[in-house]
């Protein structure tokens, strides 16, 4: 599904390398973890699969099922497939909810070749993924998270994922700013979309989101670089010894 | 780019419109010149060509003598240059001052009679085959069944007049709709006393010369306690090359009465300036309301500023009667240059006037528009919601005036006025004028300027939406307030408009 290949990168402004070398591969059907200390990198990575403004790659590659992501414009990269789940949602004034939802749905169709959905069948289909969430119809109305709360934020993030059905996923730190039940009814709307066709890379700085979302391996990063990886244990190791023993051991 | 919420809202309109409206994709969808036999004036204006103008329309003694006399003062005054617009110099000489198409001379028996050309323009507006029609003018299509959404439609083509729709129905219930010529012969004295009352021969430049040299346009009168029946629309529509258009729109509600107006203005793709200059007054008496709705789309020009239409327009609303009530709503992408202001005499005791404006220039576009609230009454009212929205290098001016006069006691003004910038070479400019003469009123005005964000940009496009979509999406968004205040059908070509209109913008 995505491999990433001795990926460098550097912020476009200035002269600071942000990632040395990443080395990943998530295959289809499976969710991968990655956890780190703050400035390891983590964000940097999830923007640059999606191609956000601002970052230069100076050396390696990425490619989704075989295809060059690197070089595809951001919305390309989405009709291929490739989502990610915010860890600041935008907020779009005026435009209602579901206007997007609508407009991006069938963007990614028309990109792909397919026909529009048909209004009924739209609201048929969001109507029974916002049940799901808890997304009530007033939710669906309001301009895209404007006023929204973190938990509604994050939610929301959920539901463009479950209606944009991709099929590599990357949720920046979706559990920041989530109450208990909040981050409960995320963990169940992201496990609800597992799939064998469906991968995800879920990037976090706790191990409690992991204890709902259970992935079959983590990674640690630092310092722009995978120093270490392993299965779900390594983010309880985390969990109680922080991270200087792994940082030590690799230094050592 | 209609969302769902949208659609369902607006089930009842005709599959039909739905469908026009989707097709309304493409670069300036309305830039097509329909190849008809015209038949022109000379060149250029002097009191001939008022006089010939005011035969070809049949009109009596008096109404030829307004003219002349308008022109005689147009010939004295100099054009205004206070508006932040740059353009060439205009030779009011080279214009064709009056063409109407031949097929007009004599009234078409069928469909097979009219110039298939003139069916063509109207089939490529949108306008539906019973009004087409009825437009060009074929006997008895009045009386055929009635399909799809009822309004009234009278279309302008260059300089005259060349229908108007269900004209039956509307005098079942007492209302005039017809063409301004029309209402010269058949109700003098309604024109006699309307005509000039709220835009005086007078009142500027542009008003003036078009008070000479006026074609034709629309005349609305509804009678009193009386509600439309249907919303009324006007097609404005300028064909001929280096043909100015002028016409003259009059609109009376009387006591207790309501009317929806529409109107749409387009002209084909021209590499020389074309000149629009307008004008559109409207009466309301007590306790009647009018709604005014403009999508104008003339050509803006091409991506190197070649070409386009010079709009010079003067509306203005009389709010005469006590608890009488104006709303103006106006979307502005077209032109090259556009110099605007709709405004509200608040004369009657709590009468109310309200604008609503969106006006979005793209390349080398300017527009310098907004509103004149003058407030003469006691407990009147009115509000502002200005979105200005500019893209390339294209320069956009909010000018308005508040004025508070001394009787006008405890009267409310409510003004916002929002710029949004696509690009660094482009401008906004907001210029308000804010005239307070007693204490017991208040004035309020907000202003905010902002870029379109590059985060919300990149959240759409990690959506799935091209970087154009992008921009439409996030501008109908800004503009929101402003469409909403549109009737339906406008609201949906308001929104498609907004997204051609600023194709190129970004990348």
């Amino acid at each position: 599904m995505l491999k990433i290949n001795n990926l460098h990168v550097k912020l476009e402004e200035e002269d600071k390398q942000i990632l040395k070398g990443v080395d990943l591969e998530v295959p289809a059907g499976k969710v991968h973890a990655i956890m780190g200390p703050n400035g390891s990198g983590k964000s940097t990575l999830s923007y640059v699969l999606s191609g956000r403004d601002g970052y230069e790659v100076t050396k390696g590659d990425a490619t989704l099922d075989g295809e060059e992501l690197l070089d595809m414009e951001p919305e390309e990269r989405a009709a291929a497939g490739l989502f990610l789940a915010f860890q600041y949602p935008v907020e779009i004034p005026g435009v209602g909810n579901m206007t997007f939802l609508r407009t991006a749905v069938n963007a990614q169709r028309k990109a792909r070749g397919e026909a529009e959905m048909s209004a009924a069948d739209f609201l048929k289909f969001i109507r029974a993924k916002a049940k799901d969430l808890k997304i009530d119809a007033d939710m669906l109305k309001r301009p895209v998270n404007v006023g929204f709360s973190g938990g509604e934020k994050k939610r929301n993030e959920i539901l463009q994922m479950a209606m944009l059905e991709p099929k590599m996923c990357i949720l920046d730190e979706t559990d920041s700013g989530l109450d208990v039940d909040a981050m409960k009814l995320v963990s169940e709307g992201v496990n609800a979309l597992r799939d064998e066709g469906r991968s995800f890379l879920v990037i976090t700085h706790y191990q409690r989101l992991l204890d709902h979302i259970k992935p079959d391996v983590v990674h640690i990063m630092a310092a722009g670089r995978i120093i270490k990886s392993g299965g779900p244990e390594l983010a309880l190791e985390v969990e109680h010894n922080g991270y200087a023993d792994i940082l030590a051991e690799i230094d050592a | 780019m209609a969302g769902v919420d949208e659609l369902i809202a607006k089930e009842g309109v005709e599959e039909e419109t739905v469908e026009a409206v989707k097709s309304l994709a493409g670069t300036y969808k309305y830039g097509w010149e329909t190849e008809i036999e015209m038949e022109y004036a000379p060149k250029g204006v002097n009191p001939d060509i008022v006089r010939l103008i005011s035969g070809k329309n049949d009109e009596p003694e008096w109404m030829t003598e307004w003219r002349l006399e308008a022109f005689a003062r147009w010939e004295k005054l100099d054009e205004p240059a206070w508006a932040l617009l740059n353009y060439p110099e205009i030779d009011f000489q080279d214009q064709y001052y009056y063409a109407r198409p031949k097929s007009m001379e004599e009234k078409p028996k069928s469909l097979d009679d009219v110039d298939p050309k003139l069916l063509e323009t109207y089939q490529k507006l949108g306008i539906p085959l019973k009004e087409q029609m009825i437009l060009a003018g074929v006997e008895g299509a009045e009386d055929m069944p009635a399909e799809g959404r009822k309004v009234a439609v009278d279309a302008v083509f260059d300089s005259v007049s060349v229908g108007t729709t269900f004209q039956e129905e509307l005098k079942k219930a007492g209302v005039i709709f017809c063409s301004i010529s029309e209402a010269i012969r058949e109700h003098p004295e309604l024109v006699k006393k309307y005509l000039g009352s709220v835009v005086p021969v007078s009142d500027n430049y542009y008003a003036t010369l078009n008070s000479a040299v006026f074609s034709d346009g629309s005349f609305v009168y509804i009678p009193p306690n009386t509600r439309c029946p249907m919303e009324l629309s006007t097609y404005f529509r300028i064909n001929a090359e280096n043909t100015g258009q002028f016409e003259r729109t009059l609109i009376i509600a009387d006591k207790g009465s309501y009317v929806s107006y529409l109107e749409g203005c387009t002209a084909p793709q021209r590499d020389t300036a074309q000149l629009h200059a307008a004008v559109v007054e409207i009466i309301i008496e007590e306790d009647a309301e009018v709604k005014y709705s403009t999508v104008q789309n003339w050509f803006p020009g091409d991506e190197e500023g070649k070409g386009g239409i010079y709009n010079f327009v003067t509306k203005r609303a009389d709010c005469r009667g006590d608890r009488s009530k104006v709303m103006w709503t106006q979307v502005e992408t077209g032109s090259a240059v556009t110099w605007k202001y709709p405004s509200c005499i608040l004369r009657g005791a709590e009468s109310q006037g309200e604008f609503y404006s969106i006006a979005i220039t793209n390349n080398y576009q300017q527009a310098d528009t907004g509103t004149k609230m003058v407030h003469l009454g006691r407990d009147t009212k009115s509000r502002i919601v200005s979105k200005g929205i500019s893209a390339g290098k294209a320069q956009n001016t909010y000018r308005g005036l508040v004025s508070m006069h001394p009787k006008a006691k405890n009267s409310r003004n409510y003004t916002q006025c929002d710029s949004l910038l696509i690009g660094d070479k482009c401008g906004a400019h907001t210029v308000p004028y804010i005239e307070v003469k007693n204490n017991s009123s208040r004035v309020e005005h907000e202003a905010t300027t902002s870029k379109v964000d590059e985060e919300q940009m990149f959240y759409c496009r990690q959506r799935g939406m091209d970087e154009e979509e992008a921009v439409a999406l996030i501008v109908n968004g800004f503009a929101k307030e402003v469409l909403q205040a549109l009737p339906m059908e406008f609201a949906m070509e308001a929104q498609q408009l907004v997204a051609i209109s600023l194709e190129g913008s970004v990348g």
